[in-house]
């Protein structure tokens, strides 16, 4: 597996997580090229369908990151993001889906060298698990297929 | 069709040093619907700008795709571009190859690539932005401040000079706050009082200002600019317009054995009362909690003694309404009571005092006359020790910040001392001195070298009674960690301030947000220091931190300034990035099923319920329906809804989810 490159999605809020990525820019510190931040204003607007449709389009790993648990700029996002990733861990392992692709995390806006952190030990831990195509398998397979059984 | 623009930045070296812009340029020009792409070495720049602006002129252009630095940098730069040259700046899109890129990412193709792919997702974010108007709300130009310390005083005074109105509350029976206890202040040993109290009295007689004194806000609705506050005059049991401030009914009240909160607690008040002589508004209140009448059904001396028959048993709390455009919140803090400590005896020795109480002993108006006398048999100390960070800078305590005044009201604590008591000997216990302030350090080294004041840097462990003596066991960590033992007379503790009791509640009430010690957080510590993440809503003086007076001044005139700026336009504009519930022709009427999930999500209580009706006003269905002024742009609404008709304007289902499958089709 040493050769492969895992695609990890980032899901960020715009107020602490896109900031502290800013910063980790800002202070030239390095990491791996292997994810692609997409912008939130919160992430309390993450609808966790989205990791779902990441997941089924070829995504190797998540992040999900936002404000600390008191400093969501909308006072409670990150609250509500926190409890629905707790009943969605759930459904992913309902699902068969290895919540060890996803990182949750919190990475304040003053938090640069932590980002830096938390990319590279997912990239890690992702290259680990391998390349994530059980659920492409299942979405992408024809509906005659599927046994009725 | 989309004719989307996609314009790369090199940003000098900044990221044409990683990236090979060039290509990504040229790889943007193959996707669908980019009829125009180029990389330019400064899009920021005035020719950089141009080209932008040409390119939506001459091609005709629906969207922008910038690909330079954070958006959190030059959005607005681009979107003003944008605008100028007659495209809606909604249309445009940022992707920050800069931060995200090129700077964390060593050269080589996977960062070419990673650009690429940054672009491409912003390309098909694009063609689903919509064209959005700012949104405009008017101004109420009357400010409401809540709390009457010098904080709320000084922000008071500056809105209503600027022309405004302002209703300024105060929950004690007087405004003047922490200041007004105060004996003398560093660095000048100015008296306290004689400074503020000329203040107290303009606020009282500003035509511009409405003082609720024995007030607090009951609830606040709306939103900037057009807040609507309630507030509860609690009852003073007195009507205000008959009493004459005489003071008769204070002197034959019966309940005398009452401690004054004014001093602290060493001195006592009657059960009516007017906490100080100089207190603004200077007629006095009953404590319910301690009259006699109240408490027991009879007594009403006061009732007989009045000359004017002011008094009023049966007076009930009032509650008044008023709409606001801005506030400030100026609630300041509390320190640290002695029972705090249990390594210094739990409150149980008298003698041990805090600092606020030491300045009601050497204020001229306090328990003592200014005199300084211990509290258990009114001796006066010939020997004192003062404890700085007691409870500060102390994890174990859970208050690991510097309270930020004592080094200096210590300083000013054993001067003062010095020049009461001749031949009195004072010892400073301290970690650090922190004495950064206009003339801060030469008034410590003026305590330490023209007054003698002995400072010795250690911590105490231990304050134990012995014969009538406070027996301090403490350190010299300068000597060596000699052990260090003074039997003292009275022992004064800098203890810690900290946020007030009910600050969480009134932060809550006013949906702006708090750190984990209780203090109202500023919206970004350095440059918005009087903003709070609530809009309209400002912080003066030490709600929001441990503060010296002269701080809490400023803060509050930069307070002030903010509400006169919001204050000297007629209407507001505000980003349209709200929250939009989805409307459909008839019979359907919008895809909402009014399971009103969503209010409960709602940060902001921005999302009502509306009811469609028909001609005949029967009632068709309950929708969900969102206050563009209260709405702030969460989004968390758009997550919970379970039929999707909650979408957010510029982060919207279509958006975010072509963001995800642009990104990872050809990653």
């Amino acid at each position: 597996m040493a050769d492969f490159e895992p695609k990890i999605v980032a899901f960020v809020c715009n107020w602490c997580t896109y900031a502290g990525a800013d910063l980790t820019g800002t202070s030239r510190i390095k990491y791996a090229s292997n994810v692609r931040i997409v912008r939130f204003p919160c992430t309390g607007r993450i609808d966790y369908m989205l990791l779902l449709k990441a997941f089924a389009e070829g995504a190797d790993g998540i992040i999900v990151s936002g404000c600390h648990p008191n400093d969501c700029h909308y006072t409670s996002g990150n609250f509500h993001a926190r409890r629905r990733w707790i009943m969605f861990r759930s459904l992913c392992d309902f699902m068969g889906i290895d919540t060890r692709r996803i990182k949750f995390s919190w990475v304040s806006a003053a938090e640069g060298a932590k980002w830096a952190d938390i990319v590279n030990t997912t990239v890690a831990s992702i290259r680990e698990l391998g390349p994530y195509d059980d659920y492409r398998k299942v979405a992408n397979k024809p509906v005659e297929e599927v046994s009725h059984g | 069709m989309s004719k989307i623009g996609v314009f790369v930045c090199h940003c000098g070296e900044n990221i044409s040093a990683t990236v090979d812009c060039a290509k990504v340029a040229e790889a943007a020009s193959k996707y669908d619907g980019v009829t125009f792409s180029v990389d330019y070495k400064y899009m920021c720049s005035d020719p950089g700008q141009s080209i932008i602006k040409n390119a939506i002129t001459e091609k005709g252009l629906t969207g922008v795709v910038v690909a330079s630095c954070s958006p959190r940098m030059h959005e607005p730069t681009f979107r003003k571009a944008c605008a100028e040259a007659g495209l809606n700046p909604y249309m445009c899109e940022m992707a920050n190859l800069r931060e995200h890129c090129s700077w964390v990412h060593e050269k080589g193709e996977a960062t070419t690539e990673k650009a690429i792919d940054l672009v491409r997702i912003l390309v098909e974010k694009v063609k689903y932005n919509q064209s959005l108007d700012a949104i405009k709300v008017p101004v109420t130009k009357k400010a409401l401040v809540i709390g009457g310390g010098i904080a709320g005083i000084q922000a008071s005074l500056d809105i209503a000079n600027a022309g405004h109105k302002v209703i300024l509350i105060e929950k004690d029976p007087s405004i003047g706050g922490h200041m007004s206890q105060l004996s003398e202040t560093f660095p000048t040993l100015d008296c306290s009082q004689c400074i503020l109290t000329p203040r107290m009295v303009e606020v009282a007689q500003h035509p511009n200002i409405t003082l609720y004194t024995y007030a607090e806000l009951e609830s606040l609705d709306g939103f900037i600019g057009n807040f609507k506050a309630k507030i509860r005059k609690k009852s003073k049991s007195i009507d205000e317009k008959l009493c004459t401030g005489c003071g008769l009914c204070t002197t034959k009240c019966p309940a005398k054995k009452i401690p004054s909160e004014f001093n602290e607690g060493l001195g006592n008040r009657t059960a009516i009362y007017v906490p100080f002589p100089q207190a603004v508004p200077n007629k006095p209140v009953i404590d319910r909690i301690h009259c006699t009448y109240y408490t027991k059904g009879k007594c009403r001396i006061c009732e007989k003694v009045c000359p004017t028959q002011a008094i009023r048993f049966d007076q009930e709390d009032q509650i008044v309404e008023a709409e606001i455009g801005a506030i400030v919140l100026a609630t300041g803090f509390t320190v640290k009571q002695t029972d705090f400590f249990p390594e210094y005896g739990y409150g149980k020795y008298p003698d041990i005092i805090t600092g606020l109480q030491f300045e009601r002993l050497a204020s001229a108006s306090g328990p003592t006359l200014g005199e300084i006398r211990r509290p258990s048999d009114g001796k006066i100390p010939e020997k004192i020790v003062f404890v700085a960070c007691a409870g500060s800078r102390d994890q174990a305590k859970g208050i690991p910040y510097c309270s930020k005044i004592c080094c200096m009201y210590i300083a000013k604590h054993a001067m003062l001392y010095q020049h009461k008591v001749h031949g009195g000997k004072s010892y400073v216990f301290y970690m650090d001195i922190r004495a950064g302030g206009k003339m801060y350090e030469e008034f410590v080294r003026r305590a330490i070298e023209d007054d003698g004041v002995n400072y010795i840097r250690g911590r105490i462990s231990r304050i134990y009674e012995k014969n009538g003596k406070l027996i301090v066991n403490g350190a010299d960590t300068l000597l060596g960690a000699m052990p260090v033992e003074i039997e003292a007379d009275m022992v004064v503790l800098a203890t810690a301030g900290v946020a007030n009791d009910g600050a969480e509640e009134l932060a809550q009430k006013l949906h702006v947000s708090y750190d984990s010690y209780h203090f109202f957080a500023e919206a970004h510590p350095k440059l918005k220091p009087v903003e709070t993440n609530t809009a309209g809503i400002f912080l003066a003086g030490a709600c929001q931190a441990p503060r010296d007076i002269p701080e809490s001044v400023s803060m509050a005139s930069g307070a002030a300034a903010k509400v006169a700026g919001l204050f000297s336009q007629d209407e507001l504009t505000r980003e349209p990035l709200i929250a939009v519930v989805n409307r459909q022709a008839a019979p359907v009427y919008s895809s909402c099923v009014g399971c009103f999930l969503c209010v409960s999500a709602c940060p902001y209580q921005a999302i009502e319920k509306e009811e469609i009706k028909n001609r005949a006003g029967e009632l068709i269905k309950s929708v969900a329906k969102v206050n563009p002024g209260l709405c702030q742009g969460c989004g968390t609404c758009v997550a919970f809804c379970r039929t999707k008709s909650i979408d957010i304007q510029g982060y919207t289902h279509e958006q975010m989810y072509s963001e995800v499958v642009a990104l990872l089709n050809e990653y």
